[in-house]
């Protein structure tokens, strides 16, 4: 057997990278396992020819997709919105677009001010410390001063404008709503030994030149100089615990495929809202006969995404097409609360830049805007980098029937049952899409677009997967309590996307690991009482 | 699993139906030999469905696309596209994929043919004066009980 550790980390990403750097200061021992492995800058896309065709295949953001070792398959047949990710070290920020927005204050309070879901048992204020922190680790670049927040600083300045960028403040000038560069984790700036980014344009997919913030190049070779050990291919199966109803430790399977126990005196879950309530479930044992921590019947409930919507045009002249993060600025005009709209909460618009040149072609041909035939090639030369594009991102609010469970059948290549997605859209969600795209069309209509194309949900948009153990003060509403300890078992922690009580209407990467280390404090806080 | 002898013919006569040579823009068609040769060294895990969509082509066909007329042939395109789903849909995906990424095409278009990485691109920073009306606003975030 192992020797027994302090501290077991399940997961290597946004919040598992944080919370074994922040924990590292206490010179505990901690493992990590993580069932990915390292990615290497030249193993990008952006390194070859091929770039744009990868995120067709090895580079796909669905696991069942990408298909590679370190997947696990996920049955999101019923859902129409299907599940996004990446395993390795830096889990899904190695595979994601770096938006780097923060939850609003009032989204930690929708039941006091909105009469719907829960209100959260922290604030933003309570994490404005964790915020700043993590922006100072991950390396945020934007501007102060964004009328829709309290005062924040980003590290670095933001990404230039661009063409797009020009267009699109623009027409929201002449609209009179609000826009902003956007808060991103790209470097602008040579920043802690990292390079300023260089316009690789293809930034969702692994940055080839490391201006994009992914935890492997952030917080893990931080926390791996402070003694923290992070073992990777190696996939966890259970959670096991004693007969006092702690745990104990883990099984998992190594990078040989053999199995190990692996005994700790805490564990943190840090595998995302799918991942984290999957292993719970498989976690079931006689005395946590529903799957572990699970007393209230809330593991796996409430899973929430962010419904998104592209709505794109086209406009009269080349702009900076792929040759640009797809990154530029956000509008939070529409973001709180306004029930003469139809609807509760609100969302947030990310506005693009463009697509590259397959995906301009891949794209148009399946919306039937691009021809077969001899029309095909003048059809293609005016929409070549002329695409504008906004996403709109609405709060997804938490509904106990969509949820994660374990699929009878599916598994994964160890054999551990995979998790099995059932998942539908509120009808408060629809109303605020319609409104979303409503608006979308009008600013490109101010932007001189023409040409119009809306994706509505878009497809494979679940990128946050967020909910299935959320965090409240009562215990059988609720998984974990206020600082991320599990209400069943008192030396199980979850970090993850997964103890959200409600979604935003933003990318949730900087509040998921501002938590993390939040969390990560109040361990270190409690440390003399942590399990009683 | 490789494609036959019937299904490569095929499918080098869709890709030249997806996308024709061009005289006024002086590139090759899809069919061309070295960008179908590209195509087929991408089918990769996408085999099985491009077999799907070529013996959907052929169905509907009645025999090998190459014997038809071309009247007849673009007939056959539009109820492939109409009928032929997600398979088709692939089979289209990895003509385009290979056809934009071919050096000839890409330099008509203007464009590099390298990768981003290392050259990258510039951006330019553009006029944050734009930004005074919005920095003129006040706080609009809803405070907190």
């Amino acid at each position: 057997m192992l020797d027994k550790v302090d501290v077991l980390i399940i997961g290597s990403g946004a919040s598992g990278a944080a919370v074994a750097w922040s924990l590292a200061e206490t010179k505990m021992r901690i493992v990590c396992l993580e069932q990915g492995d390292w990615v290497k800058p030249t193993d990008y896309p952006t390194n070859g020819r091929d770039w744009e065709a990868r995120q067709f295949s090895d580079f796909h953001p669905s696991p069942n997709r990408r298909a590679r070792p370190s997947d696990y398959p996920v049955n999101d047949d019923n859902s129409p919105i299907k599940v996004l990710n990446f395993n390795a070290v830096g889990g899904s920020t190695i595979l994601y677009a770096a938006h780097y927005p923060r939850l609003h204050p009032s989204d930690f309070k929708v039941k006091t001010l909105d009469g719907v879901a829960d209100d959260w048992p922290i604030d933003y204020a309570t994490l404005d410390p964790f915020f700043a922190e993590n922006d100072r680790m991950m390396g945020v670049s934007g501007l102060a001063g964004d009328p829709a927040y309290p005062a924040k600083q980003p590290p670095m300045p933001p990404l230039g404008l661009g063409k797009s960028g020009t267009r699109f403040a623009k027409a929201l000038n002449t609209l009179g709503w609000h826009w902003w560069p956007s808060d991103t984790t790209l470097t602008t700036t040579e920043y802690e030994g990292r390079a300023p980014c260089i316009n690789l344009g293809h930034c969702t997919f692994g940055c080839a030149q490391g201006a994009k913030a992914s935890t492997d190049i952030t917080y893990w070779p931080q926390a791996l100089r402070a003694g923290v050990e992070l073992r990777t291919k190696c996939r966890v199966s259970r959670i096991e615990t004693g007969p006092d109803g702690m745990a104990t430790g883990v099984t998992y399977f190594d990078q040989d495929g053999v199995e190990q126990f692996q005994p700790a005196e805490m564990v943190i879950l840090a595998a995302n809202g799918i991942g984290t309530a999957r292993l719970l479930l498989n976690s079931a044992s006689e005395r946590f006969p529903t799957g572990l921590a699970n007393s209230s019947d809330q593991v796996g409930r409430n899973f929430m995404f962010h419904p998104y919507a592209s709505i794109y045009g086209y406009v009269d002249e080349p702009l900076d097409g792929n040759r640009a993060s797809p990154l530029c600025l956000w509008s939070h005009e529409h973001y709180e609360t306004d029930l003469s709209r139809g609807f509760v909460r609100g969302y947030s618009y990310q506005l693009g830049r463009g697509v590259g040149a397959i995906t301009e072609a891949i794209t148009s041909t399946a919306a039937g805007r691009l021809p077969w035939g001899t029309d095909h090639h003048d059809t293609y030369r005016g929409l070549l980098n002329r695409r504008i594009v906004i996403a709109a991102i609405c709060e997804d609010l938490p509904e106990a029937h969509n949820r994660i469970t374990l699929d009878p059948v599916l598994k994964d290549s160890h054999g551990i049952p995979a998790p099995k997605v059932d998942y539908t859209m509120s009808e408060n969600s629809h109303r605020m899409l319609d409104h979303a795209i409503a608006r979308a069309k009008d600013i490109l209509a101010a932007a001189g677009a023409s040409n119009i194309g809306v994706d509505r949900p878009i497809l494979f948009g679940g990128w946050h997967l967020l909910g299935t153990a959320r965090m409240g003060d009562d215990p059988t509403r609720s998984v974990v309590n206020g600082w991320g300890r599990t209400h069943d078992v008192k030396n199980l922690f979850i970090v993850d996307g997964s103890l959200f009580t409600t979604s935003g209407g933003v990318n949730p990467t900087s509040t998921i690991q501002a938590i993390a280390l939040y969390i990560a404090d109040q361990i270190k806080q409690r440390l003399a009482t942590l399990f009683d | 699993m490789t494609l036959t002898a019937d299904e490569t013919a095929d499918y080098r006569c869709i890709a030249g139906m997806i996308i024709p040579a061009s005289e006024k823009y002086a590139v090759p068609g899809a069919d061309d030999d070295l960008i179908f040769a590209d195509i087929i060294k991408s089918i990769g895990r996408d085999e099985a469905d491009v077999k799907t969509a070529l013996a959907k082509a052929r169905s509907l066909a009645g025999g090998p696309l190459s014997a038809l007329d071309a009247a007849s042939r673009d007939s056959v395109a539009d109820r492939l596209r109409a009928e032929g789903g997600n398979p088709v849909a692939i089979l289209t995906r990895i003509v385009l994929l290979c056809y934009y990424r071919d050096d000839r095409v890409m330099i008509s278009l203007g464009l590099e043919p390298r990768p981003p990485f290392p050259k990258g691109h510039v951006l330019e920073q553009g006029d944050w004066s734009l930004l005074d009306p919005v920095k003129a606003r006040k706080p609009f975030w809803r405070q907190v009980p």
